[in-house]
């Protein structure tokens, strides 16, 4: 099993639902996040295109946070989810500092946080909290491995990218393009 | 015109909008540390080429530097820690992919070592303390086991201090995501700097004319293979990908530029390297000042890596 | 400075208490001692669910607020049952948690204490029973001097409903909203003229199997009503055509196969272009145009002229991609939409605008058509009985007298009726203020603050030390919707529906709901017939046994649907059908409007330019904030807590501005933003226009977070074009220029 998620910017209107929703699902503290929405525009008025992207941890299957961190605190759970687990991290940083995206930050509580794939939704069965909200449902969490999945369904028809590929992390997060 | 911006407030204290995370006692914490590699490399190498007499001011007074050194920075690394109170979690693992932790675990290794070198002298620096007497008495029996021992130290040394000055550069290079850091030769870069800084306390801690001539020469070449190693780095990373060559652009032409090139480049190592060569050819130029000169180049070398390093990243 | 009667107050001394510094020192101590992981997920299953709707805009999107063991909301989930939201909320609605956690919050009534000595006036707080004592005995005071219809309510949201109430037992019909003369009301006219019926909210467009989707500045997507950007999302999945005109590359624009970058304030020439090509063209369903509408022939006739080419010289638009967009609508007729929009008071001329895009839904046949309008339908509730309302001797319709098609209260006409030197029949002389933030709502800010000058008495309800709070004599903290009872929601939709609001938990320190207001209030004014209840929960029960339910059935349930009972959702094919109008047609040319004097269509009248160095002020919303009202929300702020003013590269270029330099705004009659703004440098924008995100730069220092943070667009239109058949306020006619040397401000 590897879970991934497929995110559709040709719908998504960067309304940052998903931030919210992650915010108020994972008590995270007012003045930081574990996603965020980035708007890229390019062109000249009038020639001009938008990609709006809602942007989290990749859980990189080559996961340089988890390879950096000295007391096994980053680890990669069942279906490839990257997590910190809070009581066994000193927050040294040294994850911070190996991830490509600025994907984790410190939580006020001295541990490192992150996006968990809503791990704790996950293993009862349900969506991620972002995914659950999105207005626009341009969001796709699920099992890769299964050829079957919704997601698996949509990156085989879909155009898609990932972000920064040549920091050789293996993203998983793909943007439909 | 192209932007790119988040819609929604990013606003992660210490991370936007750039990375801000490690600060100064990183930057002392590895300064410490290869300074203290480079002390114990040069002590143990005399020790075990049987030097001991010449290079008095190598084994027994600049040693004494390097626990301290070490401690330091390690007092630093934990006033750096978020999460403090798990900080014993550091030494019930041992991953060898994270250089934070075998560098941790190799400084777990080379403190008490060097604590043992010290005591080794410990007679020497006190030679009026009578030794029969109270508890030192108890002392004196381990202090006469380390010193019949000290080649035994001087064995572990040289690789571990080698280990040590290679993981201050190895612990920023490993970050794939820092472009600036993440080229192989910021790990030899390092340790030679640390060799350097090493060399550079031992002049001045030695009392011994000869002694600091000979440590001038090792310190010259180390200087001139720093150099050669700065340029290296640099040029390869003009040559790289996009991201590598704009981050070799901070210490080129950007906001490092100045720091970099008066105080690493110039005063660092051009300058005291000059002065070494000086008083090599017979002018007389006090030693301590090149010697300052590369612990100050030192310092900052690690200073504007580290906060320079930060500002790098991956474009997408 | 004039000193004022009634002074706006800032910083004096708002009762704060304190409660707000508490959650802050557990998790300190928690963290010191390294055991506190406050960001463990609670599980759904073991939060307690309480129904509601929400009231973080008008859409009133049903939802389940949950509650965790220790009796924090912790997170607010759309029913999947509502066919306003589908289960999905928008960014607002899930962050209205942030309403209820805002340690900013009115906390107690608060009265005014006038400064003696030039000293500024105060705040003090008082009970429940001084505040309401001294509203009940001003209300007293006004009808005995000027008779109760001198009394204004201007209300927005729920709990405008319940003050609403007590105003008309109380004897005054005197009402207004911003959302009628500010938003809706010009295209509730123009599409009323046209096929007999208001569009009203929701909006009846059957998005979702539209096949050509027309947005004339309405940016879904920004705008978040949920379920239009849902169905909009929807549509893009089946490949829809989206044309989209905006001088501003909006975030729905960027979706759009067509944008068109039009000039602003010229869109009836782009209307009057596109009927030209339809039915020049003859791209119409001549079977539909005979048998359904009227006036086809004298619209033939009346856009003879307009031409694409004649309107490319108007609106900057290529008379190609004119032909090509109308051929689009057309091939898609009737599932096409020619979006009604929302906020539409504009350029005073807003009614015709709207007019004409109903006239171009007429030609393509979308009404009642299927990826075009759906007929609406909603529950009727019940009325709770009480003794019929005494008859005012006059109220908001005679107050707006000038504007015959006025078919609600006109704020801005009450607020001129408040001012003693203008002109008007009735005299206004005390205001109640409910949920609505009358100085970012209302244009003409200097009116605004005339009339705040001369009446006699002001209350305001909020939630928030808002803006409008600082010019109240009392200030009555309302809780929020998280923590009360309100009406039942009926709205229009494709299924009728029916959405319970219950507390889900004790209304946080001294705040209130209105519906107790109103009802105290009508008991110390001797209208206790009118309130016949303990409990607001009383009402609704008796209203969901009317309906078949009942109270605990809607606490489980939240949202009840029903059967449609006017029939079906489209009109079918040739079926015989009336429309509302006079002529019982779709009226392209509108016997209402001809009646009354008004041109029976639309015709384009050019609108002033920005002189030089000037730029056309527009403004439109954030998808993650309401106007001001999310502003201070901390989940919200944390999203975005400013606004910036878009710039195109080449202004900014002749300007040297930088990307998030600060600057002030300056308008054509010298009016300089209160607080300066930051630049975005951005190609989304056209050169001769500057764009903000209304809502922003709130004066009140008590709102900790939003405080200062970006500048006002309400504060920038002095100039508003009165739309002569409704009398709404077109607020797009006004432009600024840059103040980049900051120092000359301060001085
Ligand atoms: N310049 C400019 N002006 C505009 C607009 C614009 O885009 N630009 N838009 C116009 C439009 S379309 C509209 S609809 C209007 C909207 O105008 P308003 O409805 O006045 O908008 P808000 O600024 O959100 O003000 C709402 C007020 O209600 C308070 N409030 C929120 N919840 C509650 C509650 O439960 N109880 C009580 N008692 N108070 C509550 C808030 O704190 C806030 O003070 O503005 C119009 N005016
Ligand atoms: N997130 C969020 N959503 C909301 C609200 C909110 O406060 N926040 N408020 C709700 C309410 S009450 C309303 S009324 C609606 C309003 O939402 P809409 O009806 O969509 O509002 P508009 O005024 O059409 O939107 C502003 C757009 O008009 C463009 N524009 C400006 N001038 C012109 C012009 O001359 N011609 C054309 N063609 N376009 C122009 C602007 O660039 C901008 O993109 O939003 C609703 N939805
Ligand atoms: S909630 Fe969905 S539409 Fe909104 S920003 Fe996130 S991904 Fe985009
Ligand atoms: S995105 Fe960053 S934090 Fe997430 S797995 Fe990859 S490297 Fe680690
Ligand atoms: S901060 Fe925590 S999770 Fe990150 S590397 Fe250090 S110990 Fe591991
Ligand atoms: S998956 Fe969960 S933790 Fe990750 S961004 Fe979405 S809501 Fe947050
Ligand atoms: S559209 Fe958003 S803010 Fe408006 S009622 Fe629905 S959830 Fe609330
Ligand atoms: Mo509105």
């Amino acid at each position: 099993m590897r879970y991934a998620m497929a995110i559709d910017t040709k719908k998504c209107v960067g309304c940052s639902d998903c931030v919210v929703a992650c915010q108020t699902e994972n008590n995270v503290p007012e003045g930081f996040c574990r996603d965020w929405v980035t708007e890229s525009v390019s062109g000249t008025y009038p020639q001009v295109e938008i990609e709006l992207r809602s942007e989290r941890c990749n859980h990189c299957e080559d996961a340089p946070c988890v390879r950096c961190c000295p007391t096994g605190a980053s680890q990669i759970v069942d279906g490839g989810i990257v997590i910190v687990e809070h009581d066994e991290c000193i927050g040294c940083g040294a994850c911070i500092e190996s991830c490509p995206y600025d994907a984790r930050y410190v939580h006020p509580e001295g541990y490192v946080d992150k996006c968990t794939f809503c791990l704790h939704r996950v293993t009862e069965g349900l969506q991620p909290a972002c995914v659950s909200v999105c207005p626009t449902k341009c969001m796709y969490f699920g099992d890769i491995d299964d050829p079957n999945s919704e997601i698996s369904n949509m990156l085989k028809t879909r155009k898609q990218k990932t972000l920064a590929p040549e920091a050789g992390t293996n993203p998983h997060i793909f943007y439909l393009i | 015109m192209k932007e790119e911006i988040f819609i929604s407030g990013r606003n992660l204290p210490h991370i936007d909008p750039h990375l801000e995370l490690w600060h100064w006692p990183i930057s002392l914490y590895l300064f410490l540390g290869g300074l203290a590699a480079g002390i114990l490399f040069f002590a143990a190498l005399v020790v075990l080429f049987r030097k001991e007499d010449k290079y008095i001011g190598a084994v027994k007074y600049a040693t004494i530097i390097a626990p301290i050194a070490i401690g330091v920075g390690l007092l630093a690394l934990l006033y750096d820690l978020s999460h403090v109170w798990y900080a014993w979690r550091l030494y019930v693992t041992i991953r060898l992919e994270s250089p934070m932790s075998w560098g941790a675990w190799t400084l777990m290794l080379v403190m008490p070592v060097s604590m043992l070198w010290t005591l080794s002298y410990f007679k020497e620096y006190f030679p009026k303390w009578n030794w029969d007497f109270g508890f030192l008495s108890y002392f004196d029996w381990i202090i006469d086991f380390v010193i019949y021992h000290r080649r035994v130290l001087a064995w572990i040394l040289v690789p571990s201090t080698i280990l040590l000055g290679i993981y201050t550069g190895i612990l920023l290079s490993a970050f794939n995501a820092r472009p600036l850091w993440n080229n192989s030769i910021l790990g030899p870069l390092f340790l030679t700097s640390g060799l350097s800084t090493g060399a550079a306390t031992i002049i001045l801690m030695s009392k011994s004319h000869a002694e600091r001539r000979m440590f001038s020469m090792i310190d010259l070449v180390l200087i001139g293979i720093e150099l050669f190693l700065i340029i290296h780095m640099l040029m390869g990373m003009l040559a790289g990908s996009q991201v590598q060559h704009e981050a070799s652009l901070l210490l080129l032409g950007g906001e490092f530029t100045v720091s970099f090139w008066v105080f690493v480049i110039i005063l660092g190592l051009a300058f005291p390297a000059i002065l070494e060569i000086f008083e090599l050819v017979g002018f007389k130029v006090p030693a301590i000042i090149p010697a300052l000169l590369v612990l100050l180049g030192g310092i900052m070398f690690r200073f504007i890596m580290v906060e320079a390093g930060q500002l790098t990243r991956y474009l997408y | 400075m004039r000193t004022n009667r009634r002074q706006f107050i800032k910083i004096s001394a708002l009762g704060v208490g304190g409660l707000a510094a508490v959650a802050s020192t557990t998790s300190l101590g928690g963290s010191l001692l390294g055991i506190f992981d406050s960001s463990d997920p609670g599980r759904d299953i073991d939060f307690k669910r309480t129904a509601t709707y929400c009231e973080v805009c008008f859409w009133k999107c049903a939802a389940w607020i949950n509650v965790d063991k220790e009796g924090n909301i912790v997170k607010i989930i759309g029913n999947d049952d509502d066919p306003h939201c589908n289960g999905r909320l928008c960014p607002r609605g899930t962050g209205g948690v942030g309403m209820y956690n805002d340690t900013d919050r009115l906390k107690t009534p608060l009265i005014r204490v006038k400064g003696v000595n030039g000293a500024e006036d105060s705040f003090r707080e008082a009970s429940w029973k001084e505040a309401l004592d001294l509203i009940a005995s001003k209300m007293k005071d006004i009808k005995q001097k000027y008779g109760a219809e001198s009394f204004a309510l201007l209300k927005h949201g729920s709990s405008g409903s319940h003050f609403e109430h007590l105003f008309k037992a109380y004897g005054s019909d005197t009402i207004g909203e911003p959302a009628y003369a500010q938003c809706r009301g010009p295209r509730e006219q123009g599409f009323s003229s046209t096929f007999g019926s208001w569009v009203g909210s929701p909006e009846p467009t059957d998005i979702r199997d539209t096949k050509c989707l027309v947005l004339i500045g309405s940016h879904i997507g920004e705008n978040m009503h949920n379920t239009q950007v849902q169905e909009l999302a929807e549509a893009i999945d089946k490949d829809v055509t989206i044309i989209t005109v905006d001088p501003r590359l909006s975030t729905v624009a960027s979706k759009s196969q067509h944008w068109l970058a039009i000039k602003p304030s010229t869109d009836i020439a782009l209307l009057l272009a596109w009927m030209h090509v339809i039915i020049y063209d003859e791209l119409y369903d001549e079977k539909y145009i005979k048998k359904y509408t009227y006036g086809f022939d004298e619209l033939k006739e009346h856009v003879k002229n307009y031409t694409p080419e004649w309107a490319y010289g108007i609106t900057t638009i290529e008379p190609s991609v004119i032909r090509k967009t109308a051929r689009k609508m057309a091939d898609a007729a009737p599932a096409v939409i020619i979006h009604p929009g929302r906020h539409v008071t504009w350029y005073g001329d807003d009614t015709q605008r709207e007019r004409a895009m109903a006239i171009l839904n007429g030609l393509l046949g979308s009404w009642g058509k299927r990826g075009g309008f759906y007929l609406k339908e909603k529950v009727k509730i019940p009325k709770y009985p009480h003794p019929a309302y005494p008859h005012p001797k006059w109220g908001w319709e005679e107050i707006g007298e000038e504007y015959p098609l006025a078919q609600m209260g006109l704020t801005n006409e009450i607020i001129r009726a408040s001012i003693p030197e203008e002109n008007t029949k009735h005299k206004v002389k005390a205001w109640f203020v409910s949920g609505t933030n009358l100085p970012k709502s209302i244009p003409d800010t200097k009116n605004l603050e005339k009339a705040l000058d001369s009446i006699e008495f002001l209350a305001v309800c909020d939630t928030m030390p808002m803006d409008v709070t600082g010019y109240a004599d009392v200030v009555l903290p309302e809780c929020t919707y998280l923590e009360r009872y309100d009406k039942l929601r009926s709205a229009t939709n494709r299924e009728p529906s029916i959405a319970l609001r219950a507390p889900a938990i004790k209304p946080k320190y001294n705040s209130k709901p209105s519906w107790w207001m109103a009802k105290k209030l009508g008991e110390r004014l001797g209208l206790e017939a009118y309130f016949e209840y303990k409990d607001y929960s009383e009402v609704i029960d008796w209203q969901l046994r009317k309906l078949g339910s009942s109270l605990k059935e809607m606490k489980r349930l939240g949202v009840k649907k029903f059967n449609r009972t006017s029939g079906p959702l489209y009109i079918a094919n040739g079926e015989d059908y009336e429309f509302a109008t006079n002529t019982g047609k779709v009226e392209l040319y509108s016997t209402e409007l001809a009646e009354l004097g008004f041109d029976p269509m639309p015709k384009y009248t050019a609108h002033p330019e920005p002189e030089q160095n000037f730029y056309r002020l527009i403004y439109g919303r954030a998808p993650m904030h309401t106007f001001s009202r999310t502003s201070n929300n901390p989940n919200l702020s944390a999203l975005k807590d400013e606004n910036k003013v878009w710039v195109n590269p080449k202004v900014a270029k002749l300007w040297s501005l930088k990307n998030d330099q600060e600057i002030y705004l300056k308008n054509q009659d010298g009016v300089v933003t209160t607080f300066p703004i930051k630049v975005r440098i951005t190609e989304r924008i056209r050169w001769d226009s500057i764009y903000m995100v209304h809502g922003f730069g709130n004066a009140n220092k008590k709102l900790s977070r939003s405080y200062g943070k970006g500048a006002n667009d309400t504060e920038m239109i002095t100039n508003v074009m009165i739309d002569p058949i409704m009398g709404g306020t077109g607020m797009r006619g006004n432009f600024v220029t840059f103040i980049t040397d900051l120092k000359s401000i301060v001085s």
